[in-house]
């Protein structure tokens, strides 16, 4: 006991260890949960190695569709959120740190309110001027919902631009526009890198999001998964869980250049 | 000025007005009896008044009440859990930070309905019965890591011998982390539990599908259930707009403390001079 009790002590006293508590912790609430969607995406019903849920799935031509649909509606909102969010970003940056902060959480606090309590005065809204529900109050409901996600990484990182590259630019002759377009652009992409990852995601996978804004007329993967999930179909639900996940690594992927460097200087 | 700044001011403003204008309408329609928003009624403060005295709505209150206790549970133990982690972390060699890292961005970057599901099957294979326990298990496992980015910030700035030197000096590890250390951390700390509260509050997906079917309901579950029967608890809008307020002004007190203190440094700095 006294022996347990001073080897404890030891651990306790190295600082480093203290990580342990939270490794074990992500090994058993993270990696196990993912490793258990994997494992049920592979069996079927009782217990043994398939491929069933996915030839299921592609031959599912209603899934597939909603799939794809979702896809196109996640790059269409993504899409809107950059060319609406960017502008507001560089601008927000340029003005001066006092009133730009106060404006910044302007932009998040409708955050706070619950995300489908938005989503339903939204619909309020669509209703208010008489615009029937379908794929365009879709869109622009998952626009609302998500252009904070997009204007705050991209504000972050313009904000942190070292203002000495734009003046040494612009010393050596640069045009404003030449500025913008080789100095500041090619810069920014990180920021514009993490709002792609946190606006194309939660478009795709949203459940309930998608039913509200269109009357269950239109609905996206996510909604597919609950369903099935719901209906006791786990292995299938599993299995489309874990094609999302693959979609979700290759567009980790394709951002990982832009997010090491930000890693680097969290941990 | 230019005919710039009036056109990147008045953009703004206009995103800012698009944004609002939903929240706008729920602030007018908690004053109206009217049942659906949109066919105004008539002013009245029925909602209110009703939001915390009858037991009509008692069910709204309820999952009021759970919401808030799991938010407030699981954001706390997330915040411990998290600084003894980012206090470790910070002294690991960088392959095992990065591992580390690896895991901790996983949990940030899925999607709430894949840690949903995850951890679904989790409790599911386990045998656990679903309720309170696993749905606040459940939101330390996804505000965690938040506050994780939150603190580690903060060490790599903190002299990292601190602590070792509060041991050497005799005091016993509890009081060199209570008397040293988080001083300097506690900024990071309270931003930490901030977003893990928020996380918390707004989350749907992953309460929907570890609350089990003991009729544990939170604010999220109960609009959802709510709108899949065709409207919403009218009461629902008096509490956003109550919930709204609250957390404006929250951040308005905030913002002015912050703004004096920084002025005050500045004048000390003058005087210093």
């Amino acid at each position: 006991m006294r022996r347990t009790f001073n080897r404890l002590r030891q651990l306790v006293r190295s600082q480093r260890n203290w990580a342990i508590p939270y490794v074990l912790f992500l090994g058993f609430f993270v990696v196990v949960p993912l490793l258990l969607i994997a494992s049920y995406a592979f069996t079927n019903g009782s217990g043994h190695f398939s491929l069933e849920n996915f030839t299921l799935f592609v031959n599912h031509i209603e899934s597939v569709n909603t799939f794809v649909y979702s896809i196109g509606i996640a790059i269409l909102t993504t899409c809107l959120c950059i060319l609406l969010g960017y502008p507001a970003a560089y601008i927000l940056s340029r003005m001066k740190p006092q009133s730009a902060s106060v404006l910044v959480v302007l932009f998040i606090l409708p955050m706070w309110i619950n995300i489908l309590v938005r989503t339903l005065a939204t619909v309020a809204l669509f209703d208010f001027v008489g615009m029937p529900l379908g794929e365009g109050t879709l869109i622009f409901g998952m626009v609302y919902n998500f252009l904070p996600f997009m204007i705050y990484p991209i504000y972050n990182v313009l904000s942190k631009i070292d203002t000495s590259l734009i003046e040494s630019a612009q010393d050596l002759g640069a045009t404003h526009r030449e500025v913008f377009l080789k100095v500041v652009l090619p810069l920014s992409m990180p920021g514009v890198g993490s709002g792609i990852l946190m606006v194309f995601m939660p478009t795709m996978s949203t459940f309930a999001i998608a039913e509200l804004l269109t009357l269950n007329n239109i609905r996206l993967f996510g909604s597919t998964i609950q369903e099935n999930i719901n209906n006791g179909m786990w292995n299938y639900g599993a299995a489309l869980s874990l094609i999302m996940l693959l979609l979700i690594g290759v567009s980790t992927w394709f951002n990982r250049d832009g997010k090491s460097k930000d890693e680097r200087g969290l941990l | 000025m230019s005919k710039g700044y009036f056109f990147s001011r008045f953009y703004l403003w206009l995103l800012i007005g698009v944004l609002y204008l939903p929240i706008l309408i729920i602030m007018i329609f908690s004053f109206s009896e009217a049942k659906v928003l949109g066919n105004w009624t008539g002013f009245s403060t029925r909602l209110y008044t009703s939001l915390f005295s009858s037991n009509a709505h008692h069910a709204l209150f309820k999952a009021m009440l759970n919401t808030l206790v799991i938010a407030v549970i699981a954001s706390t133990i997330s915040m411990m859990l998290g600084t003894v982690a980012a206090l470790g972390i910070s002294k690991l060699r960088e392959r095992q930070r990065k591992m580390i890292a690896f895991f901790n961005n996983i949990s940030i970057i899925n999607p709430d309905i894949i840690t949903a599901i995850s951890l679904f099957l989790l409790f599911v294979s386990l045998g656990v019965s679903q309720g309170y326990t696993t749905v606040i298990l459940a939101h330390i496992t996804f505000c965690t890591p938040f506050v994780v980015l939150c603190v580690l910030p903060r060490l790599s700035s903190l002299d990292s011998n601190l602590y070792e030197a509060a041991l050497d000096l005799g005091a016993t590890p509890g009081q060199a982390v209570r008397k040293v250390v988080i001083p300097e951390i506690r900024p990071g700390m309270i931003s930490g539990w901030i977003v893990a509260f928020t996380l918390s509050i707004d989350d749907f997906a992953v309460t929907l599908f570890t609350s089990g079917s003991e009729g544990l309901e939170t604010l999220s579950t109960y609009i959802y259930a709510d709108a899949r029967k065709g409207g919403l608890t009218p009461e629902l809008r008096a509490l956003s707009t109550l919930i709204f307020v609250t957390v404006l002004l929250l951040l308005l007190i905030i913002n002015y403390r912050s703004t004096r203190q920084r002025r005050r440094e500045k004048r000390d700095s003058v005087a210093k001079r």
